[in-house]
């Protein structure tokens, strides 16, 4: 690619069919914001999603893309990134889609660390068949489904992801540039499978349900941006951290302005302060929550073919095998 | 001594604890006897229960070999000779001997609990039980411990060592050499050199007893002829072998990787199991967390260019049929191999079956045609998976291929075939045109209707395949209900097509008109044509199951009657009602045993009897 391409030309011909309003519109742009930034070749880039709204993605991406089957967008694409590991292989999914119906998959593509960046629209509801609670839905959500309101705890995508064994969890917000362009660099550029949930407004079934913390106004006092060796500090004017607390083991907030060497520095690598930072509400923890790498799931299966799946003999040579006979 | 009329052909049954290692010993026996030339063919039938409790009915496993000069085409019918390791193999066992066969039973484990935990009152050995049979009551356990002693073996190991005495006796019985299963031995017991050792000792050990003790003198009249075979090379070879090579030869025939993608299911294992060792031939394998994952990776696989294949059994590939359809919408090559066994659900896992005749043809949501193939025999897979993957490269669409488990597991001597003798698998050129790559990656072939296969990675072709309907033009989603229609048609030609690519069916043997014909697929195959050959009647055996063979339906028109034996409750003869003007006889048969030739030679007879 001698020219570099611009966000522009990551876009297809084909009409955007989301509701007006919907979260995916911001995140689309972001995603061919990032594939410009990031410099990459269109042939070989490969989108694959499962079904739901989020799975709509591939059709207005100007790179190769399958629309497949619900929940199955992992499993496909671990097969896709063997076949041809030199592909970009991104995968578009939902939190029904992923963590209901193809819990499975995603369990298991992270354990195995494909090189796949997975991409969780958490919307925490069905969308696309109209508006029942999801495994993300929290306990109490009123749908055509659970019109009493849901019973069921949700599910927390980060936690999943540390417990398969993921070596890479971060979190954006739909409509943040900002933070989005830096998660999806970072999960891009990541080997192995790259996990990035991305909070996303349901405008017509579950509307404003991160509000609480995605508000423009307020969320530099609800949202805590990690940064890799940096101060985990929040706040209009960087005036609060996060400390550990010894005695009730877990995180809380802290006056940065008094108390700056009790804060805390975001260490990536930690596995033991990510799940806490995951389940941290206020501020909410966004960027690169975990990254450990380790060796991907394509490498290891390529180191036991040295021949990289081309053919070093043919049939003729092992047809015979060891106990052959003529008969005349 | 044979009760089939069938003198060519010798029956050995070898029967004990699951955990005695029966199921190795056969194999070893198989080979062997191959070396030496004689015509053999081998039918494993072990249980369900990984290693069932000691000593009981359930908990037995068995070895069936049949032996001799003839075509042989079945693993037999009634054993001509046991080997009873304990009580319960015997009483599992013995009814399936006629009188007169010869048994072969281990004294040591004759035992009071043992003779109870086989339900047996009195000992069958002295109670009258075996006076019409041939017994050679040895003490095999004892006999081998102590040839085993010097090698300080634990007393289970030592005691596994049993199976290789026991077929030094069969070996010496039946004329065979000694140096192949010792080198055998020597290769598969490399790495413990003690038990290597043992081994070997308790091989030569029982050829010596079966020599020097009179139980030889009662099999000294069996002198195997060499079998009358086909010039060329030879060897022993199991479905799961050919159809692993098979599967090899067809990514070498196309030029292309083969992805082989699977979920451990009986009695599909061994071919994965087979094709990880075929890295060197551009074969990977990756076993997946589930049968859906499996085929789903398969068809990533395909989607990147390589030849996607997966394989299951029946409750396996119940599980995949909705990425099938997807492989369908989307046209993307893709292998299913379907390895049978006994349903519904579990059903009997180890046991074969033919019925997932209607899974393949008609188990999907929606019309969703796809090529269904079979292989008749444990050598047939080979050809069979190539000509399943020149289907699906063709004509871009998934395509089953249906075996069981009895060929899964039976081993066959197999003429070893000349791969110059098959045509390279072409796949379809990508179009050079100015239109969209969307409509591009759509173009088809005027005769196959496959469509080019591109793939992520081909500079300036980028475009966006999926499960929701295609325009037929652009290739673009569309829910015009016209295209669907046209759609809907277009898959239905194209698993058409298939049939102008396959030839003609051909009768198998006997007269191609008459009052007759038999018409078999799959696995019966063997006891078919044995039946057949008996009572001079035709035999059609059918290879690909949808599209039928353009000429079937004349074909079956020649004859007044047509006999449909089938291991199911009667999908083929509802197939050939389905497509033809005939009305079949079915014979049906779900005992989780192949026919017996006997059985099918009396329908026969019957039938023949009913038109004169």
């Amino acid at each position: 690619m001698s020219d570099k391409l611009m966000p522009k030309d990551f876009a297809t011909s084909q009409e955007v069919r989301w509701c007006p309003g919907c979260g995916d519109y911001a995140i689309l742009k972001s995603v061919q914001k990032a594939l410009a930034d990031g410099g990459a070749d269109p042939a070989n880039t490969a989108f694959v999603s499962g079904i739901g709204c989020a799975s709509r993605f591939p059709y207005y991406v100007e790179t190769y893309g399958f629309h497949t089957i619900h929940g199955r967008a992992p499993a496909i694409a671990t097969g896709l990134k063997l076949a041809n590991p030199e592909l970009d292989v991104w995968v578009v999914t939902g939190d029904g889609d992923s963590l209901s119906i193809g819990g499975n998959h995603l369990m298991h593509a992270l354990r195995r660390n494909v090189g796949l960046k997975i991409l969780l629209f958490n919307n925490e509801i069905y969308g696309l068949t109209k508006g029942q609670y999801s495994p993300t839905s929290r306990v109490g959500t009123q749908s055509p489904s659970s019109p009493a309101g849901s019973v069921d705890t949700p599910v927390s995508p980060g936690q999943v992801a540390m417990g398969c064994g993921a070596h890479f969890f971060a979190r954006g917000v739909d409509t943040d540039k900002v933070g989005m362009s830096h998660v999806l660099q970072q999960a891009h550029a990541f080997v192995g499978t790259s996990f990035v949930e991305i909070f996303q407004n349901c405008i017509v079934y579950n509307e404003d349900v991160f509000a609480d913390f995605t508000e423009r106004k307020t969320a530099a006092d609800t949202q805590l941006h990690l940064k890799h060796g940096e101060p985990m500090l929040f706040g209009k004017h960087n005036d609060k951290g996060i400390r550990f607390n010894q005695d009730s083991w877990s995180l809380e907030v802290v006056d940065a302005m008094t108390s700056p060497d009790e804060v805390l520095v975001h260490d990536e690598g930690n596995a033991v302060v990510a799940r806490m930072l995951i389940d941290l509400h206020m501020p909410v923890a966004m960027g690169v929550i975990y990254r450990q790498p380790a060796v991907s799931f394509e490498d290891a299966f390529y180191a036991h073919h040295p021949s990289r799946m081309k053919r070093k003999k043919s049939v003729r040579d092992l047809i015979k095998g060891p106990n052959s006979w003529t008969v005349d | 001594m044979n009760r089939n009329n069938d003198l060519e052909s010798i029956v050995i049954r070898i029967a004990g604890d699951s955990g005695d290692g029966i199921q190795l010993m056969g194999s070893q026996f198989a080979v062997s006897t191959a070396l030496a030339g004689a015509d053999f063919a081998t039918f494993p039938d072990y249980p369900a229960e990984i290693r069932a409790p000691v000593g009981t009915t359930f908990g037995v496993s068995a070895y069936q070999i049949n032996l001799g000069g003839g075509p042989i085409t079945t693993a037999g019918d009634a054993p001509d000779v046991l080997v009873a390791f304990n009580p319960a193999a015997l009483r599992v066992s013995l009814p399936m001997l006629d009188k007169g066969a010869l048994v072969i039973v281990n004294n040591d484990t004759f035992t009071a609990r043992n003779l109870a935990k086989a339900g047996y009152n009195k000992d069958p050995r002295e109670d009258g039980t075996l006076n019409d049979y041939q017994v050679v009551a040895a003490d095999i356990s004892h006999l081998n411990l102590e040839a085993v002693k010097e090698y300080g073996l634990s007393k289970s190991e030592g005691g596994r060592c049993k199976n290789f005495y026991a077929l030094g006796m069969l070996l010496w019985m039946f004329d065979r050499e000694l140096p192949s299963v010792q080198e055998w031995i020597n290769r598969r017991l490399a790495g413990t050199p003690t038990m290597r050792d043992a081994n070997i000792k308790a091989l030569h050990a029982g050829h010596a007893f079966a020599e020097t003790t009179e139980l030889s003198a009662n099999l000294s009249q069996i002198r195997l002829p060499t079998a009358d075979m086909e010039p060329g090379d030879y060897r022993s070879i199991t479905g799961a072998e050919a159809l692993a090579l098979g599967l090899a030869a067809a990514g070498e025939l196309a030029d292309r990787s083969v992805m082989f993608c699977s979920y451990p299911i009986t009695p599909a294992s061994p071919l994965l199991h087979r094709l990880t060792h075929l890295a060197e031939l551009g074969v990977g394998t990756f076993q997946a967390e589930d049968e859906i994952a499996a085929i789903c990776a398969a068809i990533g696989a395909s989607y990147g260019g390589m030849i996607g294949v997966t394989s299951s059994s029946g409750p396996g590939i119940a599980l995949k049929t909705e990425a099938m359809g997807l492989a369908i919408s989307a046209e993307l090559p893709l292998v299913i191999v379907n390895w049978q066994r006994g349903g519904p659900s579990t059903g009997l896992p180890t046991k074969t079956e033919q019925s997932d005749l209607y899974q393949a043809v008609y188990g999907r949501n929606g019309d969703t045609p796809i090529p269904v193939l079979s292989a008749s025999t444990s050598g047939e897979c080979f050809e069979m998976a190539i000509e399943a993957t020149r289907i699906a490269l063709r004509h871009m669409t998934p395509v089953i291929l249906l075996a069981d488990g009895y060929l899964s597991n039976a081993a066959e001597p197999w003429r070893i075939p000349d791969l110059s003798d098959f045509a390279p698998i072409a796949t379809n050129p990508v179009p050079e045109s100015d239109e969209s790559p969307q409509r591009r990656a759509f173009t088809r072939d005027a005769k196959s209707l496959g469509r080019a296969w591109v793939t992520p990675g081909m500079p300036g072709l980028m475009h966006r395949i999926g499960g929701l309907e295609k325009d037929i033009n652009s290739g673009h989603i569309s829910y015009d209900p016209a295209n669907h229609q046209r759609m809907t048609d277009l898959r239905a030609a194209k698993v058409d097509a298939v049939a102008e690519f396959i030839g003609d069916q051909l009768i198998e043997q006997g007269p191609d008109s008459g009052d007759l014909v038999v018409v078999g697929w799959g696995s019966t195959y063997g006891p078919i044509y044995q039946a057949t050959r008996r009572t001079g009647v035709s035999f059609i055996h059918l290879r690909h199951l949808n599209p039928l063979p353009r000429n079937l339906g004349e074909l079956l028109g020649r004859f007044d009657k047509v006999l449909v034996p089938e291991m199911n409750n009667g999908q083929l003869t509802t197939l050939l009602r389905a497509n033809f003007r005939v009305e079949p006889v079915s014979f049906t048969k779900v005992t989780g045993q192949p026919f017996l030739i006997r059985e099918l030679v009396e329908k026969i007879e019957a039938l023949r009897g009913e038109a004169a």
